[in-house]
């Protein structure tokens, strides 16, 4: 998976999440929680729905990981990687 | 059979719990006792007409382009997936307290209000002000802590006892369990609920809200059983073993949630002579409920308020009252009197009253129909002294009563508001058995929601206890 597609795949959770945010001009180096309204109970969420929709664990004590989107693609692009060969 | 969380009760919380749990995949079961789903605020057909049974108003309004911290109601709809126009809220007009000596209108946001007090009660406004500033944030919903009196803090920002009571009138007949006071940290939420968010209405009742969480928790794969009451809790090692129904058979969940109130559903376990007794005594105040079907408009009888709240006589007193229905004071709903484009049917006019419980549950059945009528009478003759005649225009009549309540929800005494000593967390002494809805501390309909989503995310979703990053 491309670092764009992992970018996508985050911000299509934020949106339904969040469907009144406006996603279209999020900054991959800033704190999502200072470019959108998210909390702690949201972000909660995206852990959930990583979890339900791709089957990916992500840790309490990783949580920080996932504050920006570049953050997600680091953290999370290797754990999609494996489970892209995992599956093939 | 076995799921992964059992839910006693489809009142609101159990049901958005149920969904907030069902849309994350778990396997959940929401067991009911009645034919019907709601709880305390569930409706019904009589006579033809349709009602709801208790709805007054839904607080904490999001207004149009609400921009700010996030409230109450952004957050069900964030954590339940909802599109906020489903469950079509329209604002109030205005509201209103009246008391023998003064009149305030308030409507949502604190504008109002506070212009009303700057009039009525200038010397006053200032302190006004400030108690909002105090009250402007929410407190954490899930700790524990001991009560704190409202009357005495009110004291440092109010002098005057009269203006006191009208400001503590709305929120106590909304959400007090507790008799004359309310503690502070539940007067902040209701002082934000009810003063700054302020009142909507669904325009179709509370069968909008139901039909939403009740339909989206079927689509989530939620297993909802009516007429299916829990007989016990079956307890083994710490431990909820499993449910047994009334009807037969048993339900197992590793984790289990009740909305049954707390002395109810510690007294459905199998070990309850061995639970280790708390503070916790049942709740004391109960309320009837007239509901009145009108030929028009209220508006065209010179009514235009959507709730009014009233007291009259010197000093407003929440608490059981001696008498089986207090006609002091009251609280008086006009759902026709919101703001939506096509006016409910039927008109209706509805009043709260305090009741005496034990009275109510004290009467045979021939004498608690002869009190049913004659409370009617009585609130009657207390709500027309505020809104002028009406009663030539009622085409139909209902009442409930601290019975209904009870019947309706299993909460002892009718106690709407449940017990006044909160179990916050909503943990119990069991490891897998934990409280939402009215016990743990949140009530009405919005709180009720919110508690069954944090007790969810609490307890079930994220499996530490806390509430994630
Ligand atoms: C007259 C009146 C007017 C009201 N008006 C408003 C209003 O305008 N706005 C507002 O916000 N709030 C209002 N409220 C308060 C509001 O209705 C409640 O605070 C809220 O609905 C409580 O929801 P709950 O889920 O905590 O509990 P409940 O609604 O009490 O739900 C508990 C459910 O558990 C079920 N149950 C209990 N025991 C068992 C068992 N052993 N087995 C299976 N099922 C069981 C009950 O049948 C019930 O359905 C009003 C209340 C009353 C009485």
């Amino acid at each position: 998976m491309t670092d764009n597609e992992v970018r996508q795949l985050i911000l299509d959770i934020i949106h339904d999440i969040a469907p009144d945010e406006d996603l279209s001009d999020v900054k991959p180096d800033v704190r999502l929680r200072e470019q959108l309204d998210l909390d702690s109970m949201d972000f909660l969420d995206i852990v959930m729905e990583l979890r339900k929709r791709h089957k990916i664990e992500v840790p309490e004590e990783d949580y920080m990981q996932l504050a920006t989107l570049d953050g997600c693609v680091a953290y999370l692009g290797p754990k999609f990687a494996a489970i892209g060969s995992s599956a093939a | 059979m076995r799921c992964d969380v059992a839910i006693i009760g489809a009142g609101m919380s159990g049901l958005a719990a149920g969904l907030r749990l069902a849309q994350f995949g778990r396997s959940v079961v929401i067991l009911e006792r009645h034919g019907m789903w709601g709880g305390l605020n569930s409706f019904y057909k009589k006579d033809g007409y349709r009602f709801d049974v208790g709805l007054h108003a839904v607080t904490n309004a999001l207004s149009p382009g609400y921009r700010g911290p996030r409230i109450p109601l952004q957050r069900i709809y964030r954590q339940l997936r909802l599109d906020p126009d489903l469950f079509a809220l329209d604002p109030q007009g205005f509201s209103m307290t009246v008391f023998d000596d003064a009149t305030l209108r308030f409507s949502n946001g604190l504008e109002l209000l506070t212009q009303e007090i700057a009039e009525r009660f200038p010397g006053e406004v200032d302190g006004f002000r400030l108690l909002g500033e105090r009250c402007a944030a929410y407190p954490d919903s899930m700790v524990e802590r001991p009560f704190v009196s409202t009357r005495a803090i009110l004291a440092d920002f109010i002098r005057d006892p009269l203006l006191v009571d009208m400001i503590l009138c709305p929120l106590l007949y909304y959400g007090s369990a507790h008799e004359n006071d309310v503690d502070f940290d539940q007067f902040k939420i209701l002082f934000n609920s009810i003063y700054r968010e302020g009142f909507c209405r669904p325009k179709e009742g509370v069968r909008r809200i139901l039909d939403v969480l009740v339909s989206r928790f079927r689509e989530s794969g939620g297993r909802l059983l009516r007429s299916t009451a829990v007989e016990a809790i079956e307890v083994r090692d710490r431990r909820v073993a499993a449910l047994r129904l009334e009807a037969g058979g048993v339900v197992s969940a590793d984790v289990v949630l009740s909305s049954a109130g707390l002395l109810e559903t510690m007294a459905l376990r199998t070990d309850a002579d061995r639970v280790p007794p708390g503070p916790e005594v049942p709740g004391e105040l109960s309320f009837v409920e007239t509901i009145w079907v009108l030929d028009r408009p209220a508006k065209e009888l010179g009514w235009e308020p959507s709730v009014a709240f009233f007291n009259r006589g010197s000093g407003f007193s929440w608490r059981r009252p001696e008498v089986f229905v207090d006609d002091t004071s009251g609280v008086i709903c006009c759902p026709g009197n919101y703001r939506h484009d096509v006016a409910p049917e039927p008109v209706v006019l509805r009043a709260t009253h305090l009741a005496n419980h034990r009275a109510w549950f004290s009467f045979d059945p021939p004498a608690y129909d002869e009190a049913k009528r004659e409370a009617l009478k009585i609130s009657e003759s207390a709500v027309e002294a505020i809104t002028g005649p009406f009663t030539s225009h009622a085409l139909y009549r209902d009442m409930f009563t601290p019975k209904t309540v009870t019947k309706f929800t299993g909460h002892r005494n009718g106690a709407v508001y449940g017990t006044p000593d909160k179990r916050r967390t909503g943990r119990t002494d069991l490891d897998n058995l934990f409280l939402c809805g009215t016990d743990q501390g949140f009530v009405g309909i919005v709180g009720a929601m919110l508690s069954g989503i944090a007790i969810a995310n609490a307890y079930v979703l994220s499996a530490k206890g806390g509430e994630g990053a």
